[in-house]
C-alpha cells in the first residue's frame, strides 16, 4: 500500500522516472495492476485535477503529472491485454473542423484518462463526419468537441445536426467546450452538455454516462 | 519618427489600434483560414484595416504577423514563406501610415509547449522568433510587440531575440491573465509580479497585458503592474468575452463603455492604450476622444 502512495505522490510532482521505477517495483511485489492504476495513477491524477480546479497548480504541473501517469500506464498496458485497460467508458474528443488549437482539448483528454475513461483523441481540424463515424465504430457513449475560435463554433452545431439526422441523438451524447463556448451556446445548438474547464468536463461526462445507462 | 521611449518618458499617452483577427473576419477571412495568408494573397485588406485605425486616431499600428513565426506557420506548412509573410505585412502598413504612426510588429506565441512539460527545445523557439524578427526589423518596423504570452520562458526568449537582432528597437511585451480566486494568473501559472519582473529582466522597454476578460479586469491588472514596475505600461483589452447571438459572435463592450472605463487606465498611468479581440475602429476613436479631452491633446 505504501508503494501505491509513493506512486501517487511522485505522480503529483511530475516525476515520470520515479513513477516508472515504482510501478515496476509494485508489479514485482505482485500488487494487482488494477490497484496500481486505481490507487496510484488515477488517484494521483484526481488530486492533480482538484488542485488545478482550485488554481493551486497550473497547466505545466498538469502536463508533467500526465507524463508521469502515461509512463506508469505504459507499463501496465501489456498486462491488461485480454480485457484492455479497465475503463469506465469511452469518449471521442477532438477540436472541430478548422480549429487548430489543441492544448485545452488535450487537457480534457488527460483529465478523462486520469479519471479512468478510455479516450480516443482525434486531434484538431476534425470533420463532423469523422466524429460520428469514429464514435459509431468505437461504440463510444460520448463525443467531446472543442473550439477556440468563434469562427469554428458553428461546426459544433453541424455535428449535433448530423447526429440527429442519423438517428443517434441520445445514444451518443455531445459535450462541448472551449474559450468562446458557453452553456447558452450548448443549449442553443442542442448539445447535451457544456464543460467550462477540464475538471468540469470530467464531472459532466460522468453525469452523461450515468444518465445513458 | 521621434523616439517613442523618450516621448513616453515625457508622459505622453498613445492610443494603439484595435483587433486584427475580428477585422480580418469581417473582411472575409473564413473559419480555418490562416490569418497571415492574407499577407500573401490580399495585402490590400491589410492596408484597408491599417487606414481605418489610422483614421480613427491610432498612433501605433500593428502588423498582421501575430502567428507569423516559422514554428507557428509550420502548423499550416507555411514556414517556408516566413520572410514573405512578415515583409508584406510591414510594407502594407507602411504604405498607408507613412510616418504618421509607429508600426508595431506583432509577435505572438509559437503555439508549442517548451520542455520539460512540452516537447519543444527552447533553442528552437528562440531561433523561430529570431527568424521572424529579423525580417520584421529589416522591413522597417518601429516597435516590436511580443504579445498574448502565457509562458514567461517563451516571452523571455522572444524579448531576447528582439534585443539581439536590434538592440535599439523598443520592445513591448504583454501577457494574458485570467482572474482566479487567488488573483490574476496566466494559464501557465505566472502572476503579475512574476510577469513584471521577468519581462523587465529579459529586456522589455514597455510591459503590460492584452486580450483577457474585458476592460474592468484590465484596470485591476494595470494597477498591479503599476505597483510592481516603473516601466511604461501598455494595456490592450478585448471588448469582453464574446457571446453568441443567432449564430454570430458579439463582443459585449461598446466603444463608449470601454472609453469611459479607460479613463481609469489614464489615471493609473498607463502609457499606451489599445484594443484586442472584438475592438473596432470605433472603439479606438472613442479612446482617442477620451484621452484628448482628458489631457487636452490636439491631433
Amino acid at each position: 500500500m505504501d508503494l501505491l502512495k509513493e506512486i501517487l505522490e511522485h505522480l503529483q510532482h511530475g516525476d515520470d522516472e520515479k513513477v516508472t521505477a515504482l510501478t515496476k517495483k509494485a508489479l514485482e511485489e505482485k500488487i494487482q495492476p488494477k490497484d496500481i492504476l486505481d490507487k496510484g495513477l488515477i488517484a494521483g491524477m484526481n488530486i492533480i485535477g482538484e488542485k488545478y480546479k482550485a488554481h493551486e497548480i497550473f497547466l505545466p504541473d498538469v502536463l508533467l503529472a500526465a507524463k508521469a501517469m502515461y509512463a506508469g500506464m505504459d507499463l501496465l498496458k501489456p498486462l491488461f491485454i485480454q480485457e484492455g485497460i479497465p475503463t469506465i467508458g469511452k469518449v471521442i474528443i477532438g477540436s472541430v473542423h478548422g480549429d487548430l488549437h489543441d492544448i485545452g482539448k488535450n487537457l480534457v483528454g488527460i483529465m478523462l484518462k486520469g479519471a479512468g475513461f478510455e479516450v480516443i483523441n482525434l486531434g484538431n481540424n476534425v470533420t463532423p463526419e469523422k466524429f460520428i463515424e469514429t464514435a459509431q465504430q468505437e461504440n463510444a457513449a460520448v463525443i467531446g468537441m472543442s473550439a477556440l475560435l468563434t469562427t469554428t463554433m458553428p461546426v459544433m452545431k453541424r455535428v449535433v445536426d448530423l447526429l440527429k439526422e442519423k438517428g443517434l441523438s441520445g445514444r451518443i451524447k455531445i459535450i462541448i467546450g472551449g474559450a468562446p463556448v458557453s452553456e447558452e451556446f450548448a443549449q442553443e445548438i442542442g448539445a447535451d452538455a457544456y464543460g467550462y474547464d477540464s475538471v468540469n468536463a470530467v464531472e459532466t461526462v460522468t453525469r452523461l454516462m450515468s444518465k445513458s445507462r | 519618427m521621434k523616439d517613442l521611449l523618450k516621448r513616453l518618458k515625457n508622459g505622453e499617452i498613445f492610443i494603439a489600434d484595435g483587433a486584427m483577427g475580428t477585422m480580418l473576419m469581417a473582411c472575409g477571412l473564413k473559419p480555418g483560414d490562416v490569418p497571415e495568408s492574407f499577407n500573401l494573397t490580399q495585402p490590400e485588406i491589410l492596408e484597408k484595416i491599417a487606414s481605418l485605425y489610422l483614421d480613427a486616431g491610432a498612433e501605433i499600428i500593428q502588423t498582421n504577423t501575430f502567428g507569423a513565426s516559422p514554428l507557428k506557420l509550420s502548423f499550416y506548412s507555411l514556414d517556408g514563406k516566413t520572410e514573405e509573410i512578415n515583409r508584406n505585412a510591414v510594407l502594407a502598413v507602411r504604405k498607408v501610415v507613412g510616418e504618421r504612426a509607429y508600426i508595431s510588429a506583432s509577435c505572438g506565441p509559437s503555439g508549442r509547449l517548451l520542455k520539460p512539460y512540452g516537447d519543444t527545445e527552447p533553442e528552437d523557439v528562440y531561433s523561430s522568433f529570431e527568424r521572424q524578427l529579423k525580417t520584421l526589423i529589416h522591413s522597417g518596423v518601429d516597435i516590436i510587440c511580443i504579445e498574448t504570452m502565457t509562458d514567461l520562458t517563451e516571452a523571455t526568449l522572444a524579448i531576447k531575440a528582439a534585443k539581439t537582432v536590434s538592440p535599439p528597437t523598443p520592445v513591448m511585451a504583454t501577457m494574458t491573465f485570467d482572474p482566479t480566486p487567488r488573483g490574476f494568473y496566466t494559464v501557465m501559472g505566472i502572476n503579475i509580479e512574476q510577469a513584471a519582473k521577468g519581462l523587465e529582466t529579459a529586456g522589455a522597454d514597455i510591459i503590460g497585458s492584452n486580450c483577457g476578460n474585458g476592460i474592468e479586469n484590465m484596470i485591476k491588472i494595470a494597477i498591479e503592474f503599476r505597483q510592481k514596475s516603473r516601466l511604461p505600461l501598455i494595456i490592450q483589452s478585448n471588448a469582453g468575452l464574446p457571446v453568441i447571438k443567432r449564430n454570430t459572435t458579439v463582443y459585449p463592450e461598446t466603444p463608449e463603455f470601454m472609453a469611459e472605463k479607460a479613463k481609469e487606465l489614464v489615471s493609473i498611468g498607463v502609457s499606451i492604450i489599445g484594443g484586442c479581440c472584438g475592438t473596432t475602429p470605433e472603439h479606438i476613436r472613442a479612446l482617442c476622444e477620451m484621452v484628448d479631452r482628458r489631457i487636452g491633446k490636439n491631433r
